[in-house]
């Protein structure tokens, strides 16, 4: 059965309001529980007395040299590029027999 | 021994001569089709592992005498009407778009009796039946129809299945029949997602939930391609399959298509996968022409990590909440987030590796043929099939336009942080779309690391476009 325009018009609009809504209560949620998620951890690592707690894991900051340019988020590229840091972390996700998004880099540093 | 007789048998009932008999030269234009799509999938690796299924699946169901797929069937077990299994016939008036009434049943047997053509029979009812539209007396015209035989309207009377099952299905199809079973249970595209979600890492859409706006955004494309449709003529729940090719996601148009328009399944699937494997020609141009050289230059910082705990919970809340919402998402997006949980709890990992390697390999090669088998010459080459194609780029492009035009919001919003080249990511087909955001965005600064931004509207894509096939299954199934 054929559709009148305006009636088409009203499904259309309201199809992509529907989506936006879904998406956008479920982007809320998201947030929510990642609030959540981060609260409980930050609750983790709050020091409590008589307890060795974070501050035994709590590396100390090392002075570094300037970091190359193309380090990206938490990866500190010393002296490599990012072709190289790219190849390392796949060879070394490889080697472990993890995939490379469960692996953590802190930094990659060419030892002369 | 007559063996002129029995050569000629032999020629006459091979399917070469099924080439010359009436619209035969249809099933030679589709074989071409079927090899211009192998030539694509093998030498240009356009979606390979799903065109060169396809594409063997045409070939194969318009191979005269192959007998591999019955359109008569599925139309029948479609519209709910009888089926001649002899002549692969489906009592159905198409033009009025209902099964035959008992009259149009009767003219349909003393056809098939007499050797006339139910038009010829119609003729001659009317001329002979003093009450039109009395079936006593329509019976009484059907007795005397010349070369009528009742004991032969009898026989076949019982060769006409009245309600098709599943089970007469496998009796009288053939083997792509008998896959296609698959696709109209709704089964494959629901085992594919479970596939594809034990693929996907929602890693960056967590770390960044805004990504889901732009998921949302890239659904742009469905609604205004709908809305075409049916301005050029389609039905709802047609212009509501046609729409779903703008989700740029296989499955899930299958899985709409087959659920509203299913005599639209095959020229839908071939437009949906072609365009999918044609994403850089149709987004690039678009990508450039909507950004500007210094919103394509905009690095983005990286994410915040995202704990495992919450990559466990995501499948659950997200399959709750949305089915919750839309329940008629519940096929696609419980098998997406099933298929996401196996990936992510870490101690189902032999489920997880079934899923995605041996599960998905499967069953994609059932869907492909199965679903290029629904390309029957006589129903494919219409102008129905131009629309579709046509009314396909249109979808894609604007999917692509609506996701990079709330990424140039996003953009203004956040003072530059983000590039509005993901938003184009938003249009599902995963990681294709990504990449292409990448691609661009080193176009415009070597250093520019899309990729695992981009993930993220990607992945919403894959959640926003079920979202939208739940609302056109909702609305016009």
């Amino acid at each position: 059965m054929k559709m009148p325009i305006s009636d088409a018009a009203i499904a259309a609009l309201l199809g992509y309001g529907v989506v936006f809504l879904g998406l956008f209560l479920l982007m809320c949620v998201i947030i929510l529980m990642g609030k959540v998620m981060t609260a409980r951890k930050a609750g983790k690592v709050t020091v409590t007395p008589g307890t060795d707690g974070p501050t035994a894991t709590v590396a100390v900051p090392v002075k570094e040299g300037p970091a190359a340019p193309g380090s990206a988020g938490e990866v500190k590229l010393f002296d490599v590029g990012d072709k190289e840091a790219a190849m390392l972390m796949a060879i070394v996700a490889d080697k472990l027999g993890k995939p490379l998004n469960e692996l953590r880099f802190k930094s990659i540093k060419e030892v002369k | 021994m007559d063996i002129l007789g029995t050569l000629s048998g032999l020629v006459m009932e091979s399917g070469f001569a099924g080439f010359f008999a009436a619209g035969g030269w249809k099933n030679l234009v589709m074989i071409g089709i079927a090899c211009v799509l192998l030539y694509l999938g093998i030498a240009k690796k356009f979606e390979p592992l799903l065109l060169v299924g396809i594409a063997f699946g045409v070939l194969l169901t318009n191979v005269p005498g192959a007998g591999l797929y019955h359109m008569g069937i599925w139309d029948a077990y479609i519209y709910e009407c009888p089926y001649d299994a002899v002549n692969d016939y489906a009592l159905y008036n198409v033009t009025e778009g209902r099964a035959y009434t008992e009259e149009e049943y009767l003219y349909y047997i003393a056809a098939r009796v007499s050797g006339h053509t139910t038009e010829q029979i119609e003729g001659y009812f009317e001329a002979q039946s003093e009450t039109e539209g009395s079936i006593a007396a329509d019976f009484q015209a059907l007795v005397e129809v010349p070369g009528f035989d009742f004991e032969a309207a009898n026989e076949i009377a019982d060769e006409v299945i009245t309600e098709l099952s599943f089970t007469d299905i496998i009796h009288h199809g053939g083997l792509l029949d008998i896959l296609y079973i698959g696709v109209k249970a709704g089964l494959y595209p629901c085992l594919i997602f479970m596939g594809i979600g034990a693929m996907t890492d929602f890693g960056p859409l967590i770390a960044r939930p805004s990504s889901m706006l732009l998921g949302a955004a890239a659904q742009l494309g469905v609604f205004l391609a709908m809305f075409g449709a049916i301005l050029l003529g389609f039905t709802g729940p047609e212009a509501g399959s046609i729409g779903i090719i703008g989700g740029a996601d296989g499955p899930t148009a299958i899985l709409t298509t087959s659920i509203l328009a299913p005599h639209l399944l095959g020229p839908i699937a071939i437009a949906a996968y072609s365009y999918m494997a044609l994403i850089p020609m149709i987004q690039k141009p678009l990508m450039r022409a909507f950004t500007t050289e210094k919103e394509r230059k905009v690095k983005m910082e990286q994410a915040r990590p995202v704990s495992k705990t919450e990559k466990i919970i995501f499948p659950i809340v997200v399959a709750t909440f949305v089915i919750l919402l839309i329940p008629s998402t519940a096929p696609l997006i419980g098998c997406l987030m099933f298929g996401n949980l196996l990936k992510e709890t870490g101690v189902t990992e032999r489920l997880s590796d079934t899923a995605q390697n041996g599960l998905m390999n499967i069953v994609t090669l059932f869907l492909g043929i199965s679903v290029g088998a629904t390309t029957v010459a006589s129903r494919f080459l219409s102008l129905e099939t131009i629309k579709i194609v046509i009314l396909g780029v249109i979808a894609f492009g604007f999917s692509t336009i609506g996701g990079l035009l709330v990424g140039k919001l996003m953009y203004k919003l956040s003072g530059g942080k983000i590039n509005p080249l993901i938003g184009s990511a938003g249009v599902s087909a995963v990681p294709m779309a990504a990449r292409v955001s990448q691609d661009v965005g080193r176009e415009a600064d070597p250093n520019n690391f899309l990729l695992m931004h981009a993930m993220g509207p990607n992945v919403a894509g894959v959640i926003g476009s079920a979202i939208a096939a739940g609302f056109l299954i909702q609305l016009f199934g």
